[in-house]
């Protein structure tokens, strides 16, 4: 269903300032929190089952709950607004729209966590966004919702927007701090814990964007109320940002019982495949999840419909599904080459690993160079196996999880589509003119009609 | 070019500075190496981050090792204007090896390279949060979206319209 909690006024007029946003209902989770015990409005998002929105999927209220409270130490809420998995921009689309939604969360989520200053980490290219939530904390702040003693409670909050500099490295929670304590960034090794000893050893929440204006709709309506949408342990609402060979690209948001045709295919939606072309195969979750055949996208290998959610993307585990993952949902019609796409992802994590661990320095250098090979028409067959044997020895063997977002869409676009590997192998005359496209997949594309 | 902040962007300097505990001003250090770059002709020289450390106290060195780690920092003078056109795949599916072939031989320049006149720089960069909008490229502050070589035309002879 198109149920909107977070998008629903973002095209109001003029929401961007305080004064639409406040007479459209906003800020009213504020007033509301402030009279509720901190560790009140933590039961409430662990009742809400809202999980992390920025990719791993981790419980909220799960998370909040570990965080340590040393007498007199101060500790930090960190909004991750890094945003740069690839196929992933609605982190952007809900800051660009509706800023104070994002503020309005991270208010109530401060004072649930007792952060009295609190850092949005954005990544340095979003320059104009900067802008546009500096604006709405200014407001904000005029209308007594930040600064000294908000709303008479006793709260003091400041919120802050620091830039990053380019680095996708920085959107891992551990490199994050180290960039915003003016430092490379290079991922700490856990434990510890930012929960126990993040930001300038202080315990620390680092949570996604999205997650956090969620926060928002969770204390307005109650986190039993904001469990009963969706499906199973998919609750809420999503925020899908769909790009590729679609006909309508954009951010949308849904709960999560839609089906991944009707996504695709539906007005609604993105309106199906562009210029006529058929679906190829999808990256469901952002550049790091695996990807899929267009049949097993739209089906479980079991045959049943795959929806829009946590559960159903992940049916099959890596053998034969995939991931909700950060929600950038990349759409490959039949005349994309699956080895020139991930080529493009190999060269991405190439020159986004931090370089700590050998395994992803290393491998991911050796896997674009592998591939270009391969996607040049020189390669060879043991070529083939030699990217899977890399790609196994890197996933695990490192310090952050970048090093197995780089192997999984290696490993997956193998997995699927070995043939079409194969077939530039086999014809390096053709590979660089010409597209694979569906030849194979023909029969098993009957499902899409 | 004089490396040294006004008295108004030094004002600048000390807001970003209070954000943080005492003590903890290290962390002033991103954003003020933006701000060297903005001032001090879209470029860190030596001597702009040297400045930076003394800004904030901090060794040289701890400058250096931070701007050669973000690609956002240029490390060699460049143009005016800096063309950064992404090539992450959903950029690809979307045509930007096109795009990107099309400014070269427009430009007569490679990746990498400055137009002789000193106005345009040539970057590739990675996937910039704009996938739906494909493709596109950074230039400055914003975001150049939908990109096809007469827009393209148009943007170049905006930027030599508006020396
Ligand atoms: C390489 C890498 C990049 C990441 N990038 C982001 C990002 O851009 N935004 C984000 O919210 N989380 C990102 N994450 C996940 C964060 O480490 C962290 O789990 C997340 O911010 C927690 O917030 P959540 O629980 O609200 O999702 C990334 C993780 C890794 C390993
Ligand atoms: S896995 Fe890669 S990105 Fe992560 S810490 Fe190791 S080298 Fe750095
Ligand atoms: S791939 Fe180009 S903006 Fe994301």
């Amino acid at each position: 269903m198109a149920r909107k909690l977070l998008l629903e006024k973002a095209h109001v007029e003029g929401i961007r300032h305080f004064d639409v946003y406040r007479r459209e209902g906003g800020y009213a989770s504020v007033e509301k929190a402030l009279k509720m015990d901190p560790a009140s409005i933590v039961e409430e998002v662990k009742k809400s089952g809202l999980r992390g929105r920025g990719g791993a999927g981790f419980a909220t209220g799960l998370k909040w709950s570990f965080l340590a409270k040393p007498e007199g130490v101060p500790r930090y809420l960190v909004c991750n607004a890094d945003e740069s998995e690839p196929g992933t921009f609605k982190d952007r689309f809900l800051m660009e729209f509706i800023p104070h939604l994002l503020i309005e969360g991270l208010i109530v989520s401060s004072f649930a966590l007792g952060s009295n200053s609190t850092y949005i980490y954005i990544r340095g290219e979003y320059a104009w966004i900067v802008g546009i939530l500096e604006q709405a904390i200014a407001e904000a702040k005029q209308n007594g919702f930040l600064g000294k003693n908000i709303l008479g409670a006793g709260f003091d909050l400041e919120i802050y927007v620091q830039r990053g500099a380019g680095a996708y490295i920085c959107g891992e929670e551990t490199a994050l701090i180290e960039s915003l304590e003016g430092k490379r960034g290079n991922p700490r090794i856990k434990p510890p814990f930012p929960a126990i000893k993040g930001l300038w050893d202080c315990p620390t929440v680092v949570n996604n964007v999205e997650t956090l204006a969620a926060v928002v709709p969770i204390i307005n309506m109650g986190g039993e109320e904001y469990a009963k949408i969706g499906v199973g342990r998919s609750t809420g609402t999503k925020l899908i940002s769909a790009c590729g060979n679609i006909n309508k690209p954009g951010v949308y948001e849904m709960d999560m019982t839609i089906s991944v045709e009707e996504f695709i295919y539906s007005d609604e939606y993105c309106g199906g495949i562009a210029n006529g072309k058929k679906l190829k195969a999808c990256i469901p979750g952002g550049s790091s999840v695996p990807i899929l055949p267009a049949n097993l996208l739209l089906k479980t290998a079991k045959g049943e419909t795959r929806y829009m959610n946590y559960e159903s993307l992940s049916d099959g585990g890596f053998a034969s599904g995939s991931m909700m993952g950060s929600g950038g949902f990349i759409v490959l019609d039949e005349d994309q080459c699956v080895v020139r796409h991930t080529l493009t992802l190999a060269r991405f994590y190439r020159h986004e690993s931090c370089g700590q661990c050998s395994p992803c320095r290393e491998g991911t250098g050796w896997m674009e160079k592998i591939l270009q090979k391969i996607e040049n028409g020189k390669g060879v067959s043991s070529d083939i196996d030699l990217l899977w044997d890399i790609q196994r020895k890197i996933e695990g063997n490192t310090i952050c999880p970048l090093g197995d977002a780089a192997a999984w869409p290696v490993a997956a676009a193998i997995r699927h589509f070995r043939d079409e590997f194969e077939w530039h192998v086999n014809n390096p005359s053709l590979c660089l003119t010409q597209n694979y496209g569906l030849a194979h997949y023909a029969d098993e594309l009957s499902v899409v009609a | 070019m004089m490396v040294k902040f006004s008295e108004h962007k030094m004002k600048e300097v000390e807001a970003i500075i209070a954000r943080y505990p005492t003590g903890k001003h290290k962390s002033a250090l991103i954003p003020i190496l933006h701000l060297a770059q903005e001032e001090f002709g879209g470029w860190l020289s030596a001597e702009s981050m040297d400045y930076v450390a003394s800004i904030l106290s901090i060794a040289s060195i701890e400058v250096y090792e931070v701007a050669t780690f973000y690609s956002m920092f240029n490390l060699n003078p460049v143009g005016k204007h800096v063309l950064e056109v992404c090539q992450t795949g959903p950029c690809m599916l979307q045509g930007s090896d096109d795009i990107i072939a099309y400014i070269k031989s427009k430009l007569g320049i490679a990746v990498g390279e400055t137009t002789a006149d000193g106005m345009f720089t040539l970057k590739t960069v990675e996937c910039l949060g704009a996938c739906g909008y494909a493709p596109m490229m950074q230039m400055g502050m914003h975001y150049k979206e939908h990109l096809t070589p007469s827009k393209v035309d148009e943007i170049i002879a905006h930027c030599y319209n508006h020396k």
